[in-house]
């Protein structure tokens, strides 16, 4: 139970693993807490986006006198406003941005390159005048033609989105430009050899859509910028410091001129680690002189922000007769949308990631189309490579007539496997999610007739980062705990509880906080599942500087050395010979002394944290076909996941639910319907179809608990990998169920309708 | 805009048909004001009928039920009565929109917004229920088909609105029913959507048949050859896939976001033979 004088646990835990309300909870169900769009202030401007109405478009002129002549608008802002800056790449999420590119996607320059891509911006008294204005703004542009799909866009004939863009890692380099903004390879032993091994090889080409993060809270911001040249902003993001970065950068700010609040986030799945609107309502306001607001419609959102790539993906998988896999090869093309950086990298490195194999090659591409840039999603690039491999480890499974729990238990990573991405695993948790999959009712449950049963597998590999964290203990011995990770999933509950473990004290006693970007230290934003892990161990760090400073305090009152204090159950006891010799302070008495015995308690830590720790998960999923409709229902699903340590409970199980929700729709209704013009005709939540609650069972979750040796918890993220095996599990299960295998997602209705039709034809014939 | 409210019938008639600027009609609004948030329209006239009782009214007299036209759908839900008589009609309002919505969606707002996608109208039709519709020159009556001529297009005249659904007698051995395909469970709109009504004799004949279909053609349709194939059958296997192949043939659907020509037409069989099929067990029910 209790903690010793460092605060590390001897393995159980009174407050780590527990379900306390959360203390954000109240707030957000009685419609008290403050999301992007609650923030207003005295003078305030509504700002709007001119966007525009062509997927591929160059930019002749822009004439916004018309606009500035109406009355109640009071500035507007084009590419003029904002300088241009060379190609440098920083870190976003698990993903990169190229600070050229963001400037023009913030605000196009030479062109429009989607449809949506913002053209100009109006400030004005209200809504009203600044749609107005928005229609009195004449933009002059040379329509080009444009390509939606990776594969045409990698033609040699395509349209260019880039004219100077040059192939990079391509030796020699390309000597003209393309589409291809990049390829990547990883490598590990030698493929052909190990397909020569096989008995058994299998190879297929797989399509998955671009899917949209589907945060019911659109993007929205306020800016306030000073005569002296300093701004404050507030915005719904992941991440305020990597915003404030941005948006300095943009502006040509010194970032200690720019204060950034993260406001509470409806959503965020990672595609509120960019910058869209914030740099725009920055310049709206330099140059109005007014706060500026700005929020997103939902067509705005669709349009303009996000989405995850959409993919092709050849992969081939040798084996053994026994079932032993050989070797795994796979070409990744992903969509970047308008600008480079898709997450192809990521999805190179965990498509064979949960098999222990000798030999593997993994090629990307990452290629720029005329949609919307693409941006973090769960796990980004991993779902559908993932997808691809583990829907033909299923159909070797099914070829020789194995259990596929049993197949990958023969082949599954674990602690030594050398990834083909480079590193070796530490303990992971893979063989025990197959081994609680195998053991589960579900995976022995009879089915119905008509229904199939599906099981995938998924990984992803987690970061840490720079993280800063503070605890400020107050008078009465309460602690205000400040983090710099905005919180998208529960994780100031998750903080609060690690604190209150190495403290030793009650969890209620610890209120927690997001300071801004004035607040605290650098601190990455929240992405790569790393809150819980990276601020976890940073506010480990911040409670064990403070228990120090607390043992030192109380030493100093007793006139004993520091060493001979030792913290326990959260309270300083005299130790050694001195055990006994004093009654000892607690937390809430040396609060109280701090005035009279040397004054506050700060905890402080910034730390880079090392050593996430991957996460694999495994999935069942039971499903339903409609043969007459092509409808597929989910009948039953569990997510087996290893957590490393849930920290909440409650909060991992709402995780690995989500994800697995977010991946149902992935497979099977989600999907950008555009015209032959490049226009999206499904920007909004009706007919972009997420799932409704009544579309999905109750999702049944296992938390397996391998602990992550770097973490004094032995937390590991776990917000990412639920989304990578949903869509191979559910294309497993409806192959179980109608004997066809789908290679391109989405399942919808009918798709999966003229499948079955395409195949009655044969037997009819 | 400006924003009436009259108390009676002859009130928003002289509003609508008051030679002023063309207003539209709010019962609901669950159409109206999201096209009109979305700069869809922009009417200077709204004049809103539900403080005019006889719009909210759910009656029967002499076996005749009679429902007002901004009846909401969540009131249509719960009145035991409509339930019923016309469980199809009922399970249509039933399906449109979430349960806010349902506290004010109307039957008649969903006739006249003119989508063929509608999901009470093809119920409406299938049913054989009649309009009232109030204007400048007296009250008159046509069947709901005869309504919308095409997708945003009505029938009615300057200063005309629905006040009222009046529906035929039910016979003994008599029901009907209403099914939609959506990809979704709910929350959605219909790709297509099938309402049926069955009368059987006491020997267990269809002796009528009326069979709707919605979005798959630019309104919805009666098919009247999906009817026949039933009258005088069990409604067996045969029958209802004659039925079916009927209702196929009858559309004439889009291919757009929603979904493919193939698809609707299609599905539309399928719909309509196990919307026959529900509404005929519930008229064996109902004997």
């Amino acid at each position: 139970m209790a903690a010793n004088s460092h605060g590390k646990t001897n393995g159980s835990t009174r407050w780590v693993g527990t379900r306390p309300v959360r203390p954000d909870g109240v707030d957000k169900v009685t419609g008290r807490a403050r999301f992007g769009a609650d923030v207003h202030l005295p003078n305030m401007l509504v700002g709007k986006v001119l966007r525009s109405p062509h997927a591929h478009a160059r930019i002749r002129s822009i004439d916004t006198s018309a606009a500035l002549a109406l009355p109640g608008v009071k500035t507007v802002v084009t590419r003029d406003d904002f300088n241009d800056l060379p190609s440098e790449f920083v870190p976003a999420g698990e993903m990169l941005v190229n600070y050229r590119d963001v400037v023009r996607n913030v605000m196009a320059r030479e062109k429009a390159l989607f449809e949506g891509h913002p053209v100009a911006a109006v400030a004005a008294v209200s809504e009203k005048v600044a749609r107005e204005a928005l229609a009195l703004i004449k933009v002059d542009y040379e329509v080009l033609p444009h390509v939606l799909d990776v594969v045409e866009a990698m033609a040699p004939d395509a349209p260019l989105l880039h004219e100077d863009m040059i192939t990079a890692g391509v030796d020699p380099a390309p000597t003209t430009p393309s589409n291809v903004a990049k390829v990547v390879e990883f490598k590990i032993g030698d493929v052909e050899a190990g397909f020569a091994e096989a008995d058994i090889v299998i190879e297929r080409e797989f399509s998955t859509q671009p899917v949209h993060q589907g945060y019911i809270e659109p993007h929205s911001c306020i800016a306030n910028y000073s005569e002296d040249g300093q701004a404050e902003l507030w915005c719904t993001t992941q991440g305020h410091f990597v915003v404030r970065g941005h948006c300095a950068k943009l502006l040509g700010m010194d970032v200690s001129k720019l204060r950034v609040t993260a406001s509470e986030i409806g959503g965020g799945f990672g595609g509120k680690t960019v910058v869209y609107l914030e740099p725009v309502a920055l310049m709206l306001s330099r140059k109005s002189g007014q706060p500026v607001k700005m929020t997103m419609t939902r067509e705005e959102v669709f349009q303009a922000s996000g989405p995850a790539a959409g993919t092709r993906v050849w992969a081939k998988v040798g084996m053994t007769n026994e079932g032993r896999i050989t070797a795994g090869e796979a070409v990744l093309k992903y969509q970047a949308g308008a600008f480079q950086g898709s997450p192809v990298q990521p999805g190179c490195m965990c498509a064979f990631a949960p098999y222990d194999l000798a030999h593997v090659k993994v090629v990307g591409y990452d290629v720029v189309v005329n949609r919307p840039k693409v941006a973090a999603y769960r796990a980004p690039g991993a779902p559908q490579s993932e997808f691809a491999v583990e829907s033909i480890i299923d159909e070797l499974a099914k070829r020789i007539g194995m259990d596929p729990v049993e197949l990958r238990l023969k082949n599954a990573a674990k602690e030594g496997t050398k990834a083909a991405y480079g590193p070796t695993f530490g303990p992971v948790g893979l063989v025990e999610t197959l081994e609680e999959a195998k053991a589960h009712d579900h995976y022995r449950a009879p089915l119905k007739p008509g229904q199939g049963r599906g099981v995938a597998s998924g990984f992803w590999f987690n970061i840490g980062g720079e993280t800063c964290a503070t605890l400020n203990l107050g008078e009465d011995g309460t602690i205000a705990l400040v983090a710099g990770t905005p919180d998208i999933g529960g994780s100031r509950a998750s903080l609060c509880l690690q604190a209150a473990e190495t403290l030793g004290v009650d969890v209620e006693r610890i209120r927690p906080l997001i300071g801004d970007t004035s607040t605290l230290g650098y601190t990455f934003l929240t992405g790569g599942s790393r809150t819980a892990f990276a601020s976890g161990m940073a506010v480990v760090e911040a409670a064990r500087d403070m228990i120090r400073q607390l043992c030192e305090r109380a030493a100093k009152i007793w006139d004993i050395p520091a060493e001979a204090v030792e913290w326990i159950d959260g309270e300083a006891r005299p130790a050694g010979s001195n055990a006994g010799e004093f009654e000892p302070l607690s937390l809430a008495d040396l609060a109280r002394l701090a005035g009279k015995s040397g004054g506050p308690f700060v905890g402080r830590a910034q730390i880079n944290a090392q050593g996430a720790g991957p996460s694999f998960g495994t999935h069942i999923v039971d499903v339903d076909v409609d043969r007459e409709t092509g409808r597929v229902t989910i009948e039953r699903y569990t997510v087996i996941q290893d957590a490393g340590k849930a920290v909440h409970p409650s909060y991992v199980e709402g995780q690995l639910q989500g994800g697995a929700v977010q991946g149902i729709g992935w497979a099977l209704n989600e999907e950008y319907i555009y015209d032959d013009k490049g226009r999206l005709q499904n920007p909004g939540f009706l007919d972009y179809r997420i799932p409704v609650c009544s579309d999905v069972p109750m999702i049944d979750t296992v938390i397996v608990e391998v602990p992550n040796p770097t973490h004094p918890y032995g937390v590991r993220g776990v917000g990412e990998t639920p989304i990578v095996p949903p869509m191979a599990a559910i294309a497993n299960a409806v192959d179980s169920a109608l004997g066809l295998r789908f290679t391109d997602l989405p399942m919808s209705p009918p798709r999966v309708l003229k499948a079955l039709g395409d195949a009655r034809v044969p037997e009819a014939a | 805009m400006r924003y009436e409210a009259p108390e009676s019938v002859e009130g928003a008639v002289a509003l609508l048909g008051g030679g002023g600027p063309r207003g539209r009609v709010l019962a609901g609004g669950t159409d109206l004001l999201v096209q009109l948030r979305a700069g869809v329209v922009a009417p200077e006239l709204v004049v809103d009928i539900k403080r005019i009782a006889e719009t909210r009214e759910i009656r029967e007299a002499d076996g005749m039920l009679v429902i007002g036209a901004a009846v909401s759908g969540a009131e249509l839900g719960e009145h035991p009565v409509a339930k019923a008589l016309w469980p199809g009609v009922v399970e249509s309002a039933e399906l449109i929109g979430s349960t806010q919505i349902q506290g004010r969606a109307s039957l008649a707002g969903n006739l006249c917004n003119a989508s063929p996608a509608a999901d009470t109208v093809p119920a409406l039709v299938a049913a054989a229920a009649t309009c009232k519709i109030a204007g400048p020159d007296g009250v008159r009556r046509i069947p709901v088909e005869d309504v919308c001529t095409g997708p945003g297009q009505l029938s009615l005249g300057d200063g005309e609105f629905v006040v009222a659904f009046e529906f035929p007698k039910r016979p003994l051995r008599s029901a009907d029913a209403y099914l939609r395909f959506i990809p979704r469970t709910e929350m959605d709109i219909a790709v297509v959507g099938a309402g049926v009504n069955l009368t059987f004799d006491d020997g267990g004949r269809c002796v009528a048949a009326r069979v709707a279909l919605g979005a798959v053609a630019p309104t919805v349709i009666l098919v009247e050859e999906a009817g026949e194939a039933l009258v005088g059958t069990t409604c067996d296997a045969a029958a209802l896939q004659e039925m079916a192949a009927a209702a196929s043939a009858a559309c004439r659907p889009i291919d757009d976001k929603r979904g493919t020509v193939e698809y609707r037409t299609e599905v539309a069989g399928v719909l309509a033979t196990r919307a026959a099929g529900i509404a005929a067990q519930r008229a064996k029910g109902s004997q």
